[in-house]
């Protein structure tokens, strides 16, 4: 790998800050057009940023989940399409690295991933389900080493991007709704059928058409864990996690332009408060509160990590639902405040103060898996679980 | 017997597709159709039928994975509450 030696001197936010820079050209057009953020993917896996997770056994780098959430977070505030397509294909990585281990075909796979910088997409919702990750109508059907699925998936984010998709499915036909099995299936091994097409209000470039989804592939692609397992011990988490960073980045960069704007009024009449500072002094608060519960709860992941007993615990759950309910919520305050202080510079497209694409990415947070559907998740957990009233623990 | 309280409760709270004794003790229950929902609607019932609360660390996925596993968590609550 001849490209391999001058990156790896850089750290991994300088790769990202990078990648970043390509990303942020062309976010307002792949925003304008509603188009796949080809360039910035291209700039990632340049910077060979799409395996980081997987051990260097396998040929990645054994990036922890705080270094993943960082570029995240550099990516959100450039172009919230790219940052989403980069976050949602790591955590199907996560799930993969913490779940596949002693499966061959697997970590064979991981190491494919590294070698070839693959972009891995993923379908667990499904018409008739919704964002109810933990159930499926759809069955794969297991014949000899063979499996076949068909899934009507109502969103597959970078569908047509992407080089394979980790598919959710009952473990067979007679199987309960939620006795679920994960499944990879590379592109060569399903066909998708478009049924819907994404031109929503924001997170445009993630291209999240809806498809039927045909395949058929070798039996031992399944993941050899329950998906139950797999949702409870990395997805949910991870999904929290590195949304809530890259919802930071968007936030963050909105903040950052208010400043600017800000800081030119100040110059243009020295001695005298421009009347959008105080407003910006509250959003950097409330930045600053967006950023402390991101780190947080990155910060309770990497204890727990490893240990299934940490990471299946009720507590563990409601404070991982409440990073994504918090950040979700308060990134929306945020740009808000911010299009007060830019005013129409703010409002139109086309400025250095802009902020339509930001505000419109933003709105998807609450969307992503429904807040309301984690707020009722998590209000019958506390039906029986104390909350942790320690300041640091 | 715990356990057949267990199965009692089970069947009213845990809407489980299939008849409840039909499982054997040791079935998970998740893969039998078992949601977090009904997992803590069961919790609270047992809590109310034993006069017991569940502790933090038996808050989580596997106490309630199977019959036995539940009898088992109940039976350390219960032992645990008469010792103090
Ligand atoms: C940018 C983006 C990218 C995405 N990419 C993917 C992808 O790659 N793959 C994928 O599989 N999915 C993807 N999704 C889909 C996402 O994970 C959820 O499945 C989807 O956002 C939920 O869709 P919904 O609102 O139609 O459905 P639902 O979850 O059914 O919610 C519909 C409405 O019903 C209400 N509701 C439903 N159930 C409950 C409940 N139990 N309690 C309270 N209220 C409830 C909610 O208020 C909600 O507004 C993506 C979504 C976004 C925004």
């Amino acid at each position: 790998m001849n490209v391999a030696g001058p990156i790896m001197a850089l750290t991994l936010a300088e790769r990202a800050k990078r990648a970043a820079k390509v990303a942020g050209q062309f976010a307002d057009t792949v925003d304008k057009n509603g188009r796949f953020p080809q360039e910035g993917m291209d700039a990632l896996k340049a910077e060979r940023l799409m395996g980081l997770m997987v051990s260097p056994d396998f040929g990645g780098e054994g990036a922890t989940l705080t270094q993943i959430a960082d570029v995240c977070g550099i990516l959100g505030q450039a172009c919230a399409s790219t940052a989403m397509t980069y976050a949602m294909h790591q955590i199907q990585m996560a799930s993969l690295v913490d779940h596949a281990a002693g499966s061959a075909w697997h970590e064979k796979f991981l190491r494919r991933i590294c070698e070839d910088q693959l972009l891995i997409a993923s379908a667990t919702s499904e018409a008739g389900i919704g964002g109810n990750l933990r159930n499926s109508i759809c069955a794969i059907e297991v014949d000899g080493d063979r499996v076949r699925l068909e899934k009507d998936a109502t969103v597959i984010s970078y569908g047509a991007n992407a080089d394979a998709v980790m598919v959710t499915s009952r473990r067979h036909s007679e199987a309960a709704h939620s006795d679920q099995v994960a499944t990879i299936f590379l592109k060569e091994q399903y066909s998708l059928e478009r049924t819907a097409v994404w031109d929503t209000l924001g997170m445009r470039g993630t291209c999240s058409d809806g498809y039927l989804f045909k395949a058929e592939g070798p039996a031992e692609q399944i993941l050899p864990k329950p998906f139950a397992e797999i949702a409870a011990q990395s997805m949910l988490a991870v999904s929290h996690l590195l949304w809530g960073a890259l919802w930071f980045g968007i936030a963050a960069d909105a903040v950052a332009r208010a400043q600017s704007f800000v800081r030119s009024a100040a110059r243009k009449t020295p001695g005298q408060t421009p009347p959008g500072a105080l407003r910006l002094a509250e959003a950097s608060s409330l930045l600053q509160l967006v950023k402390a519960n991101v780190v947080a709860g990155l910060k309770q992941f990497e204890n727990a990590k490893g240990e299934p007993d940490a990471l299946n615990a009720m507590s563990f759950a409601v404070a991982m639902n409440n990073v994504k309910i918090g950040t979700s919520q308060t990134i929306l305050t945020i740009i808000n405040h911010c299009m007060l202080i830019c005013g129409i510079a703010g409002y139109k497209n086309g400025t250095p103060f802009s902020l339509g694409r930001h505000l419109r990415d933003a709105h998807s947070a609450q969307l992503m898996i429904s807040n309301d559907r984690i707020l009722g998740n998590t209000s019958t957990m506390l039906l029986v679980n104390k909350q942790d009233t320690s300041l640091l623990g | 017997m715990i356990i057949d309280t267990v199965r009692n409760l089970l069947s009213k709270h845990g809407g489980i597709p299939v008849a409840v004794d039909q499982l054997a003790d040791t079935d998970d229950l998740y893969d039998a159709g078992l949601s977090s929902f009904a997992s803590v609607q069961l919790m609270l019932a047992l809590e109310e039928e034993f006069d017991v609360e569940f502790p933090e660390h038996l808050l989580n996925r596997k106490s309630f994975a199977s019959i036995s596993a539940i009898a088992a968590a109940l039976s350390e609550i219960v032992e645990d509450q008469e010792v103090a």
